[in-house]
C-alpha cells in the first residue's frame, strides 16, 4: 500500500511538473485576467463536442430521413419522423399506430415507471426506517442493502438470469414446496414482473441511503418532546417523521422517475425486450431503431429521443425546483 | 453471555423485545438472503463442473461424482451407494449400464460382477471445485483482452475525468471572470441531458473522429461529467483564498497554485469522484455496446453480454466470468464504502 502510494505520488508530481513550464507560457500569453479560461478550456471543448454539438445535431437528424449517417446525405423531411411516431388512431391501442413498437414501448415504459417507482419508494422507505432503528449489526445490514448498487447492470442481469432459468434454483425451490415450476422469462407477465423486481433489487440501496440521510437529519429532540407528551409511536411516525421526510421523499421520487424512464441495461441483458415486445422500453426502442436493426433509422430514433428528452426535461426541472426549495428551506 | 444477548436485542426505550422488533429482524434476515443470496449462489455455481451445473434440482455446494480405480478396469469407475435390493448399504462401482440394470462391481472384490436395478442406487459425491472454469477463461477465451480493454478504459477515463473536471472546477471556484455564471449554469444544465438522449448525434461525432471500435470512442464522450465539476467546485469553494494568495506572493504560477495547493486540499472530493468514475466506466454498457462492435475491442461487460447471447449458453465459463467481473467492484465496496456512501449522500448522484 505504502509502495503504491509512493508510485502514484511520484507519477503525479512528475506529470504536473512536466506541465508547469508550458502552462506558465500559456499563462503569460493569455494574461492573468483570462487564465481561468485556460483551466476551463479542456472541459469545455469536450462538453462542446460531445454534449452541446450533439444536442443541435439531434434536431437535424430528427428532421431528416434515410439511413445515411452523414447529415449532408440526408434529405430534409420536416416533421415527418414525428408525424410517423405520433400517427395513431387510438393511443391506448398500439396496434392502430403506424409505429406500433414505439407505442408498445411507450405503454410498457409508462407501466414500468408507475410500478417500479411506486414499489421502489415503498420498499426503500421501509428499509430506511428499519435500518435507522438502533439494532445490532446495523452497519453490516446497511452494507447488505447497498451492495447491489455497485454491481454492473450486466452482472445483475446475469445473476438473476441464472436464478430464474427453467432449471434454476428458484424453480427447484418451488418444486420442493410442491408448486409447479414456471418458465419465468418466457411468460410475458412474469418477465415484466421480474424486470421491475430486478431493477428495484439493483437500485434500492441508493435510495435507502438518501432516505437514511434524511431520517438522520431529523433532530431527535422532536421525538423526545413527543414522547414526553405521551405520543404513540404511530402518531409520531405520521405526525413527525413523514412531514419532515417529505422533501427527501420528493427528491427520491424525482430521481427514481428520471432513472426509470431511461431504464435499459439490466432489461436488455435479462429479457432482451422479450418475449415479443413484453419488456421493450422506450430506450430499447431507440437502440433497436437507430443501431441494432438495419436499415438504421437514425431520424426516427432521434425523434423518439427528443420526445423522451422532453419528458426528462420536465422531470429534471421539477428536481431542480425541489432541491432548491430544500436548500433554501 | 448476557452482554451478548443484550447487544443482540438492544432497542430503544422499551423493556421487552416487542412485535416491531420481531418484524424488523424478520425483514432484515429475509432482506439479507434476497440481497446476498443470488450473488453467493452465482459464486458457488461458478465452481461447478458442467455436469454438476446441469443437475436438477441443483445442489448447494459444488459436488462432483466420486470415482474409484478398480483392478482390471482401465478407466476410473463412478461410485454409487446402493439404497435398495440385494446389496443394500454397500458401495459399488458401475461398469456399464444396460437399460434399467447396471453392471456393478465391489471395489474390494474386483472379479465379481453384480447386477443392480438403477433405481436402487444413488451417486456418491464429494466437494470438488472446478477451477478449470476460471483457468480456461485465460487459456481458451480472450479474457485477458477484455480485462485489459476494461482496465484501460476505466483508468484512462478516470485520470482524464479527474484532471479536466478539477481544472474546470478550480476555474469556476477560484477566479472571478466575465461569463463565470453562464459557464457554470451551462455545465449544470447538461445534467438535464443524459447521454442516452443524444445517442445518434454522439455516434456521428465519434465516427467522424474515427473513434468507432476504439477505446477512445468510449473514453472521450464520458470524461466531461457535470457531476464531477459540480462536486469539486462545491468542495473547492470551502478552500480559503488566503492560501492561494500566499502562494502567489511567492511567485507561484497559477498552475502551481492549482496542483500544489488546491488539488491536495480537495483530496476528499477528488477521492469521491475517482471512485465514482471507476464505477461508472467499469459498469458502462449501452454506449460501449454502440461504439465497440468488434469482439477484440469488447469490454468485460460487452463480452459477458455476447457470451450469454449465444445460442447454447456456456454457463460454466459465463458464471466464472461474472464472478471475476464483480470482484473489483466488491473490493471497492469492501474498502471504500464510506467514501461512496458519503459521496452519494452529499451530492445525490451515483
Amino acid at each position: 500500500m505504502a509502495f503504491a502510494s509512493t508510485v502514484v505520488r511520484t507519477i503525479y508530481h512528475a506529470a504536473f511538473n512536466a506541465l508547469e513550464r508550458p502552462m506558465l507560457i500559456v499563462q503569460k500569453l493569455v494574461g492573468m485576467h483570462r487564465v481561468a479560461w485556460m483551466f476551463l478550456l479542456p472541459n469545455l471543448l469536450i462538453f462542446g463536442t460531445f454534449t452541446f454539438l450533439p444536442i443541435i445535431l439531434n434536431c437535424f437528424y430528427a428532421t431528416t430521413g434515410s439511413d445515411a449517417i452523414l447529415l449532408s446525405e440526408r434529405p430534409y423531411v420536416g416533421a415527418e419522423n414525428f408525424r410517423s411516431l405520433l400517427a395513431c388512431k387510438d393511443y391506448l391501442d398500439p396496434n392502430t399506430c403506424q409505429q406500433d413498437i414505439f407505442w408498445r414501448a411507450v405503454h410498457n415504459t409508462g407501466e414500468f415507471v408507475v410500478l417500479q417507482v411506486g414499489l421502489m419508494i415503498v420498499f426503500s422507505l421501509i428499509t430506511a426506517l428499519i435500518l435507522n432503528r438502533d439494532i445490532a449489526f446495523r452497519g453490516f445490514f446497511r452494507s447488505v442493502f447497498f451492495y447491489p448498487v455497485l454491481l454492473s447492470p450486466v452482472v445483475v442481469a446475469l445473476i438473476w438470469k441464472w436464478v430464474l432459468q427453467r432449471y434454476g434454483v428458484l424453480n427447484a425451490g418451488l418444486e420442493e414446496a410442491g408448486i409447479s415450476p414456471i418458465n419465468w422469462l418466457v411468460d410475458g407477465n412474469w418477465s415484466f414482473f421480474w424486470i421491475v423486481f430486478v431493477t428495484i433489487w439493483a437500485h434500492m440501496g441508493f435510495y435507502v441511503l438518501i432516505l437514511l440521510a434524511g431520517l438522520q437529519a431529523i433532530p431527535s429532540d422532536v421525538y423526545e418532546a413527543a414522547e414526553m407528551d405521551g405520543t404513540s409511536k404511530w402518531r409520531a411516525f405520521y405526525r413527525i417523521t413523514m412531514p419532515l421526510l417529505t422533501p427527501t421523499m420528493v427528491v427520491v421520487l424525482v430521481l427514481s422517475l428520471i432513472r426509470a424512464v431511461q431504464a435499459f441495461d439490466e432489461i436488455f441483458v435479462l429479457t432482451g425486450g422479450g418475449p415479443g415486445t413484453a419488456t421493450t422500453l422506450i430506450l430499447h426502442y431507440i437502440y433497436e431503431t437507430g443501431f441494432a436493426t438495419r436499415p438504421r433509422l437514425f431520424g426516427l430514433a432521434a425523434a423518439a429521443s427528443i420526445l423522451m428528452a422532453a419528458v426528462l426535461m420536465v422531470l429534471t426541472l421539477l428536481q431542480l425546483a425541489v432541491t432548491r426549495d430544500r436548500a433554501e428551506g | 453471555v448476557s452482554t451478548v444477548i443484550n447487544f443482540l436485542t438492544r432497542r430503544r426505550g422499551r423493556d421487552r423485545f416487542d412485535l416491531t422488533d420481531w418484524l424488523t429482524w424478520a425483514y432484515l434476515i429475509l432482506g439479507t438472503l434476497l440481497m446476498f443470496g443470488p450473488v453467493l449462489w452465482v459464486a458457488l455455481s461458478s465452481f461447478k463442473t458442467d455436469a454438476a451445473l446441469a443437475e436438477y434440482p441443483p445442489t448447494l455446494l459444488p459436488l462432483a461424482p466420486k470415482t474409484a480405480i478398480v483392478a482390471g478396469y482401465d478407466k476410473p469407475l463412478q461410485l454409487y451407494k446402493i439404497t435398495g435390493g440385494e446389496y443394500k448399504g454397500r458401495q459399488l462401482a458401475e461398469i456399464r449400464r444396460i437399460g434399467l440394470v447396471a453392471q456393478m462391481v465391489d471395489p474390494t472384490q474386483p472379479d465379481k460382477r453384480l447386477k443392480v436395478n438403477i433405481q436402487d442406487r444413488a451417486p456418491e459425491r464429494s466437494m470438488a471445485f472446478a477451477i478449470g472454469n476460471y483457468t480456461e477463461l485465460f487459456s481458451r477465451f480472450n479474457f485477458v483482452r477484455y480485462l485489459w480493454n476494461s482496465v484501460f478504459i476505466t483508468v484512462v477515463a478516470t485520470v482524464i475525468t479527474v484532471l479536466f473536471n478539477s481544472m474546470a472546477a478550480f476555474a469556476l471556484a477560484k477566479y472571478k471572470f466575465r461569463g463565470r455564471t453562464t459557464v457554470f449554469l451551462l455545465i449544470i444544465a447538461t445534467l438535464m441531458i443524459p447521454p442516452t438522449i443524444n445517442l445518434v448525434p454522439i455516434y456521428l461525432v465519434v465516427s467522424k473522429l474515427g473513434m468507432v471500435n476504439s477505446p477512445w470512442g468510449v473514453i472521450w464522450p464520458a470524461v466531461a461529467t457535470p457531476t464531477g465539476v459540480f462536486l469539486l467546485r462545491q468542495y473547492m469553494l470551502t478552500i480559503p483564498d488566503d492560501l492561494l494568495d500566499a502562494a502567489r506572493m511567492d511567485h507561484a504560477s497559477e498552475w502551481r497554485v492549482y496542483w500544489r495547493i488546491v488539488m491536495p486540499l480537495a483530496a476528499p472530493a477528488i477521492a469521491v469522484l475517482t471512485i465514482f468514475s471507476v464505477m461508472w466506466r467499469w459498469n458502462d454498457f449501452l454506449w460501449p455496446l454502440i461504439v465497440l462492435t468488434r469482439s477484440e475491442q469488447f469490454t468485460l461487460q460487452l463480452a459477458l453480454n455476447s457470451f450469454q447471447g449465444e445460442l447454447q449458453t456456456n454457463w460454466s465459463h459465463l458464471l466464472a466470468m461474472t464472478v471475476l467481473t464483480l470482484l473489483p467492484i466488491t473490493f471497492v465496496f469492501a474498502f471504500l464504502q464510506k467514501y461512496v456512501t458519503t459521496g452519494i449522500a452529499q451530492s445525490g448522484v451515483k
